[in-house]
């Protein structure tokens, strides 16, 4: 690739439009310690020998030391009422079969223990990789015979928050082997394309220019090992897609769907460039 | 948001005479009442927890007076001193007249 | 009716004026709603600095929730206690915050929420002692407003 090319027209592009501070410039990641209740997550990872980044951080890591400190309780973390919500539904009986999720998955800390980490997932019946949300509503539509719901509906975040839980601490572990091959490389596609009037792509900011400040923000790697996440300014918990969405937007793009093809093809694909980081979810972001 | 929820952290025992730390978080929109719709352009009319209350064994030991400033799901720390085992009783009240209350038990020794 | 240029650039600085006058105006009406609430909190009491101390962040990363804090020295007896500590953004459209009204049983005048700032400003807390004494604390918290939405 060529990488000076790139950079040119990347600087030229940031000038103009966004007018990165170069004052400011490698403001890093900072040397913080994440620790929720006890436990000791890691934020920072040594990148694999062929991939993009040489060192592979948490968003966590970029924050501000007072939103920093709203992940390491969960009382003090403002998503744990869904994440209480999320332990009700998981045995309120729902749909037209009298089930819950519990009546095929038992205890959510047991069943639910990794599933987040490794998500999304090949769906053999599907033959498509699946992300938490589908796999949700393909239990709901299938087992429960209850309608499908939407990936940032109150109740679904419940159920993503809560089930999520179950794997925070654990590495993400995403496989893209086999069938799922096509999917990252398609994923890959979407992260390094130029589009929107600002024409950038996901690399621009959060592999050419993370640490630096996007006018008052602090630019992360946006890795998605903590969603759903809830940001403060959303005042709530939204999905990885809603992000994706939020994303394209600012450099004015005009958004794929929640749980289209494109946005399951670049989950997938970011979160391989989060391997090895702890899952935080529900983790807390400005 | 679904309907309001309240969260409490109240420790389960403490020796007599000590001052505790008390968490409390309810999850509320807090809507300022100076927002305006995105689609119709009107505004969104005032709906908060305007009140919030502590009892403890029926006598008031802490309360609030909310105001728009605060933030959505209201979260709320301050201290108590208990001298006799009993229940915390809490109190939030909305502008729309609902009330939501949860209690906690402490035993003190 | 026939404008020039140059009458095209009075026009504009009028509104500019009026502009900056019709700001100044909304400013001086927030700090007035202010004056009123502190003098209805104290009294009309002067404020004391000392014994009550605030702490908020330096910069807040998002104006929606700031984590503020608040302790009052005071022995909190039946007849020497901190009787209530109000919370003002004196920056927000509606300065008033809230008002937290203590007891005896709570052992320590201290309290901690999250609140919504819209921008940099002052933010001030001021206590009421139970002989009716008034002490006071003020700081200066930076909103960053920008950056990626989303």
């Amino acid at each position: 690739m060529g990488i000076n090319k790139r950079l040119t027209r990347l600087t030229l592009a940031t000038i103009g439009a966004f007018a990165l501070s170069s004052t400011i410039a490698l403001a890093d990641a900072d040397d913080n310690e994440l620790v929720i209740e006890g436990a000791k997550m890691t934020t920072m990872v040594e990148g694999a020998k062929d991939g993009p980044l040489d060192e592979v951080y948490s968003g966590w890591r970029f924050r501000s030391e007072e939103t920093q400190a709203l992940e390491t309780d969960d009382f003090d973390n403002p998503a744990f009422s869904a994440v209480d919500r999320g332990k009700e539904l998981w045995t309120t009986v729902t749909g037209s079969k009298g089930k819950s999720c519990s009546s095929c998955h038992d205890k959510a800390e047991d069943t639910m223990k990794g599933v987040r980490a490794s998500m999304p997932k090949w769906d053999k019946d599907l033959g498509k990789p699946i992300t938490l949300e589908q796999q949700i509503n393909e239990c709901r539509t299938d087992r429960l015979g209850a309608e499908k719901i939407k990936f940032d509906h109150a109740d679904m975040l419940a159920m993503t928050s809560y089930i999520g839980l179950q794997s925070r601490g654990m590495p993400v572990n995403i496989d893209t082997s086999g069938p799922m091959t096509e999917w990252a490389e398609k994923g890959k596609k979407i992260y390094y394309t130029r589009v929107g009037q600002l024409d950038m792509s996901c690399a621009n900011c959060h592999e050419d220019n993370y640490g630096k400040r996007i006018r008052a923000d602090h630019l992360s790697q946006g890795q998605i090992n903590g969603f759903p996440t809830y940001r403060l300014k959303w005042n709530g918990l939204g999905s990885v897609h809603r992000r994706f969405k939020g994303c394209m937007k600012n450099i004015r793009a005009k958004p794929f769907k929640v749980g289209s093809d494109e946005f399951v093809a670049l989950e997938l694909y970011v979160a391989s460039r989060g391997q090895g980081l702890s899952v935080e979810t529900p983790a807390v972001r400005n | 948001m679904a309907k309001s929820k309240p969260r409490v952290k109240v420790p389960k025992k403490a020796a007599k005479g000590d001052i505790i730390t008390i968490k409390t978080l309810i999850s509320h929109k807090m809507e300022s009442g100076r927002r305006k719709d995105k689609k119709t352009g009107e505004l969104i009319p005032r709906k908060i927890i305007n009140h919030f209350k502590v009892e403890f064994n029926g006598a008031e030991v802490f309360s609030a007076n909310l105001e728009p400033s605060v933030s959505a799901n209201p979260y709320m720390q301050f201290k108590a001193k208990v001298t006799e085992s009993g229940t915390f009783k809490f109190t939030w009240t909305d502008d729309d007249g609902s009330v939501y209350s949860t209690e906690k038990k402490i035993a003190v020794e | 009716m026939n404008v020039t240029r140059r009458q095209t650039f009075m026009l504009g600085a009028g509104a500019v004026a009026f502009a900056t006058l019709g700001s100044q105006a909304t400013i001086a009406f927030a700090s007035e709603e202010s004056d009123k609430l502190i003098a209805e909190f104290s009294g009309g009491k002067e404020a004391t600095a000392g014994k009550i101390k605030l702490k908020a962040p330096e910069i807040a990363e998002n104006g929606n929730t700031v984590p503020i804090s608040f302790t009052v020295d005071s022995p909190m007896t039946a007849d020497n206690h901190v009787a209530s500590v109000m919370l003002l953004a004196l920056g927000n459209p509606g300065p008033a915050v809230g008002t937290f009204n203590f007891t005896p049983m709570s052992g320590e005048a201290a309290a901690s929420t999250r609140i919504r700032l819209a921008k940099t400003q002052e933010v001030l807390a001021m206590a009421k002692m139970s002989d009716g004494s008034i002490f006071m604390d003020k700081k200066t918290v930076k909103v960053t407003i920008g950056g990626c939405g989303g």
